[in-house]
């Protein structure tokens, strides 16, 4: 089978489990949102207290689960880090406002534009035109510098934590808050979305699907490979929700589930998004499946994704239906020019030529 | 003699990144390109195949070794 078709295979499997767990009793448009997951997850686990949005969210441990196993079964299961974590931090936590701002991560907004939520045109162009911006620095010499071996039990803190999630998720003790009503109670079954998760977990491990990379690689280096799998995921969800969840159709800006129509913010938002995952290499996705493979860097970035998703909660930046709060349209403008003065200063702080000399080692 | 590039150790896009740079500076040279992960092989594989170079890869515990050519 051609690269090609293998990724439209790959991704239109992950617009296939989108379009069954939204029939299941996901949010509307909203099968599988890694940002508004990670968001639930810090809601249930108490770091913010937004009632209608806590929810230990089965699907992210099962994408931790799928994709630690296939990769310990593939070999790429390998302890790795130290590529400035406090840097990448802070990416995870910006790129977590954006999307809150925006009200889903890059995956979600593929799938609201299946479902014909044109907001989700308007978030696309801003995450694209993000992601150009990121290129410009990456072409620069822009590095986060070396990761490298690290310790064994590393490798293991984020499988051991969904581990530790799930437990939670079936006792319920009372430290742990589910919503009751509002996107956080709107859930798939148990069994059903952990077992959906860990077949998209290891699909996204083997295809390596990035929507950021795809976009990226196709700007950068005219590589096509990736922008498959996203057009697979558009087009399977799209068929899909057809023939599932027609009554959510709705061609139109106005009136869809958990979105708003302040345009201005839904292209900001998402140059936020698209910014930080050009400059870590991967979007929310890939950052997750990643973290299962042992990469500690990526590790931190989801720790800076879900500690944004709770200060996007404690402090208002998240958008509702309602659109754009002020403290979400400040935090916005803060992180674009936090995250580029963050990149200009690594790529100044290089001297390009050392650089090329040190990637170069000479033959002995 | 063909250049060595170390991009062991760097995260998505830079391997591909470092192998273009080193490709557009001198095409008709062959290369070898040092790293440490599955998806960095795939990654310049199938960007230095679509530039019609042919790649050899080696493998030494999990360290891969892209030895590319025209």
């Amino acid at each position: 089978m051609s690269g090609k078709r293998k990724m439209f295979i790959y991704g239109g499997i992950i617009g296939l489990i989108g379009a069954i767990l939204m029939k299941m009793g996901n949010p509307g448009n909203m099968g599988i949102c890694i940002a508004c997951f990670y968001r639930d997850i810090a809601g249930a686990v108490g770091l913010h207290r937004a009632e209608v949005v806590q929810y230990i969210r089965p699907e992210i441990i099962g994408f931790i689960f799928g994709a630690f196993i296939i990769a310990i079964f593939k070999g790429d299961f390998k302890s790795r880090g130290g590529s400035s974590p406090i840097v990448r931090f802070f990416l995870g936590f910006f790129l977590m406002i954006g999307a809150l701002v925006f009200l889903g991560c890059p995956l979600r907004m593929i799938l609201r534009l299946a479902n014909w939520d044109l907001n989700a045109l308007v978030g696309l162009g801003g995450y694209v035109f993000g992601i150009f911006i990121g290129i410009q620095f990456l072409k620069k010499g822009y590095t986060l510098g070396r990761s490298v071996e690290q310790s064994k039990i590393s490798a293991y803190l984020i499988p051991i934590v969904a581990v530790v999630l799930l437990i939670f998720l079936v006792i319920k003790p009372a430290f742990i808050f589910f919503s009751t009503e509002g996107p956080g109670s709107m859930k798939a079954p148990l069994i059903l979305s952990l077992i959906l998760g860990m077949v998209a977990g290891a699909i996204l491990q083997r295809s390596r699907i990035c929507t950021a990379g795809g976009f990226r690689d196709a700007m950068l280096i005219k590589d096509y490979h990736f922008l498959w799998g996203i057009l697979g995921i558009f087009t399977l969800n799209l068929i899909a929700n057809l023939i599932l969840n027609f009554d959510n159709f709705n061609i139109s800006f106005a009136n869809q589930p958990v979105a708003h129509t302040n345009q201005l913010w839904n292209f900001l938002g998402m140059v936020l998004a698209g910014v930080c995952s050009s400059l870590l290499g991967g979007c929310p996705i890939r950052q997750t499946i990643l973290a299962s493979e042992g990469d500690t860097d990526a590790g931190i970035t989801i720790l800076g994704l879900i500690v944004g998703a709770a200060f996007a909660h404690n402090f208002g930046l998240a958008s509702s239906g309602e659109g754009a709060t002020a403290n979400g349209k400040i935090a916005v403008i803060v992180g674009i020019v936090f995250v580029l003065f963050i990149a200009y200063s690594i790529v100044t702080s290089k001297n390009k030529e050392e650089i090329q000399n040190k990637g170069v080692v000479k033959n002995a | 003699m063909p250049n060595i590039l170390d991009a062991r150790g760097r995260s998505c896009p830079e391997p591909v990144i470092i192998t273009e740079n080193a490709i557009k500076s001198n095409p008709n040279s062959s290369l070898k390109v040092l790293v440490d992960s599955y998806a960095a092989v795939e990654n310049i594989t199938r960007f230095v195949t679509k530039k019609g170079y042919n790649v050899n890869i080696e493998e030494n515990n999990h360290e891969f070794t892209l030895n590319i050519k025209k």
